[in-house]
């Protein structure tokens, strides 16, 4: 009773102890059904489209079992696809910048510049709200603001500041970017805005204790200490615009292309599966690549231990 | 002062920017009018009229809703009991696991949608809801597992103790002590994969047959061209979003008292 109490008072849990409760057979009956699951649904079908990718389509679009690499040979020597992927790469790019700039002064404000508890989770809460909405609701936003005939338009022509729509605004790249960031910008957001408040008043304060300005401030003391936040963020907003492939088709024009549309369109229309298959493979280890090289640098930058 | 100004003026100005376009549609679900022009001329429910009579519209959210309920009771029957084991034991490949569990929401939705696409057929899954049903639940998995896991770690394990010196089995301590002490966390959890199941549309796209789920069904809409009823269906969408995360967020208030 001693014991227990002993252990109540300073945390120390008793795990050892009740492992041995759990019979071995107990653990594979609770591990079992998910395990299962994720190999039947989600691991063969990785493992089904890495063995598709190195075999052949014939004329009718039939999978052809025969092994080759010339899906991969296809991807790195015809322009469209490999200039595809690297336009993608550079547009996730500039979309996760975007984002990053989008959120600091928000989230710099309420963190920093809010003082009541309430409005400050308020504020929080605003930001986390649109996370939560409808990917196609918030695409379909942008839609009708954009269009020849939209919002946007009809605002400039009411108000005399232009005398014709402007026809080049939906349609383009212009517009597929504006809503990849604004549908990822709570993805950076969130992550940032977590940085910011992890980081002790008492530096701020002590940073201008010693005579530095508010903008020396935010850039020499709170954005090194939120940077593993940001780098996170970002990552967020590449990967994740890596894999887009409706905003292209809702709002870009016809020379906007990601590289998503052209795998959705191997497994469409065009119906090569085996070089979709490479293609989607190709996207995997990109991706592998970022999200390892971001956490590195995350890691690397991290001054508080979690 | 002038500092002041531009830092709280930055701050409105995205806070503008994340919600003016939201509002917008909320707005213009009240025009009467078939073009979203600017200014709005005349304001009618007409197109919640429209809405409420469209069929094909009414089939989908019926899906989405039978494919999002029966995903999520699946995803926390097969997701609740491998937390917990994950959880409070050590084996070897645990880290290769978690990484598993986490695969379909940190690789594109894309790749997971094809790489599903060609395989459920092999294994006799034919694509239909069912498959759309066994591609979310597949993501929905990580949702449960991160989302329980953490409140695992705040759970005291002083309370499945007493229960065993109390003379519980381990079926009967699972499902009398720390499934009722976890109660919040998982509707929270379930009311998640409610609104992400509902919402999913990259794997979805692939895997769909005849029967539309309500995002795909609204991607036909505007690829057919714009329609003010997308306006307001979005604008219920929105609504029941706002009212599924306040309860949520009340919910998770709770489990930290």
């Amino acid at each position: 009773m001693r014991a227990t109490l002993f252990q109540y008072a300073f945390g120390t849990n008793q795990k050892l102890n009740m492992t041995t409760v759990y019979s071995t057979r107990a653990k594979i009956l609770l591990l079992a059904p998910m395990f299962t699951w994720l190999t039947a649904f989600l691991l063969l079908p990785y493992f089904f489209i890495f063995i598709q990718s190195f075999l052949q389509s014939d004329a009718f679009g039939n999978v052809v079992y025969s092994f080759t690499a010339e899906s991969y040979i296809k991807i790195f020597s015809n322009k469209l696809y490999y200039f595809t992927l690297f336009k993608t790469l550079l547009m996730s790019c500039f979309v996760a910048v975007l984002c990053v700039i989008i959120s600091l002064p928000l989230c710099y404000f309420i963190a920093f510049k809010v003082q009541s508890e309430s409005r400050k989770t308020m504020l929080y809460t605003l930001i986390v709200l649109p996370f939560w909405v409808s990917y196609i609701v918030r695409a379909y936003s942008w839609k009708i603001i954009l269009g020849q005939f939209g919002i946007l338009n009809g605002f400039l022509t009411y108000t005399g500041l232009i005398s014709e729509p402007l026809s080049f605004i939906l349609y383009s790249d212009f517009a597929t970017i504006i809503c990849l960031v604004y549908i990822f910008t709570p993805f950076v957001a969130i992550p940032i805005y977590t940085a910011f408040e992890q980081i002790p008043k008492s530096l701020v304060e002590a940073s201008k204790d010693l005579g530095a300005g508010s903008w020396t401030t935010f850039s020499r003391v709170i954005i090194p200490l939120a940077l593993p936040g940001i780098i996170s963020g970002a990552t967020f907003a590449l990967v994740l615009t890596m894999g887009d492939f409706l905003a292209p088709v809702l709002l870009g024009g016809p020379n906007t292309l990601f590289i998503s549309n052209i795998v959705q369109n191997l497994f469409g229309t065009s119906n090569d599966k085996p070089l979709g298959s490479a293609l989607g493979i190709v996207i995997l280890a990109l991706i592998v690549i970022v999200l390892e090289v971001s956490t590195y640098f995350e890691k690397k930058y991290s001054s508080f231990k979690s | 002062m002038l500092r002041r100004i531009f830092t709280s003026g930055s701050a409105a100005l995205v806070l503008a920017f994340i919600y003016l376009p939201l509002l917008t549609i909320i707005w213009y679900s009240f025009s009467a009018e078939s073009v979203n022009s600017f200014p709005i001329k005349a304001y009618s429910l007409e197109w919640y009229k429209v809405m409420a009579n469209d069929d094909s519209l009414l089939r989908a959210v019926a899906s989405s809703l039978r494919v999002a309920f029966a995903s999520t009771v699946i995803a926390l029957i097969i997701g609740i009991p491998a937390t917990f084991a994950l959880h409070k034991f050590e084996f070897p490949g645990k880290r290769m696991v978690e990484r598993i569990v986490l695969m379909p929401i940190t690789l594109p939705g894309i790749v997971t949608g094809v790489a599903m696409l060609s395989f459920f057929p092999r294994i006799g899954v034919e694509l239909s809801l069912v498959a759309v049903g066994i591609g979310h639940i597949t993501f929905l998995l990580a949702i449960v597992v991160t989302q329980l896991l953490s409140r695992f770690k705040r759970l005291d394990p002083n309370l499945e103790q007493a229960a065993y010196d109390l003379g519980a089995t381990p079926l009967r301590a699972f499902f009398t002590v720390i499934i009722p002490n976890i109660r919040t966390a998982i509707i929270g959890a379930a009311l998640l994969c409610l609104v992400l199941s509902m919402d999913e549309i990259p794997v979805t796209f692939f895997l769909i047959a005849r029967d539309n789920t309500l995002p795909i069904e609204i991607y036909g809409m505007m690829r057919r061209g714009i329609t003010p009823e997308v306006n307001a269906i979005s604008t219920l969408i929105f609504l029941a979003t706002v009212v599924i995360l306040i309860i949520s967020q009340r919910l998770s208030r709770k489990t930290n008292d």
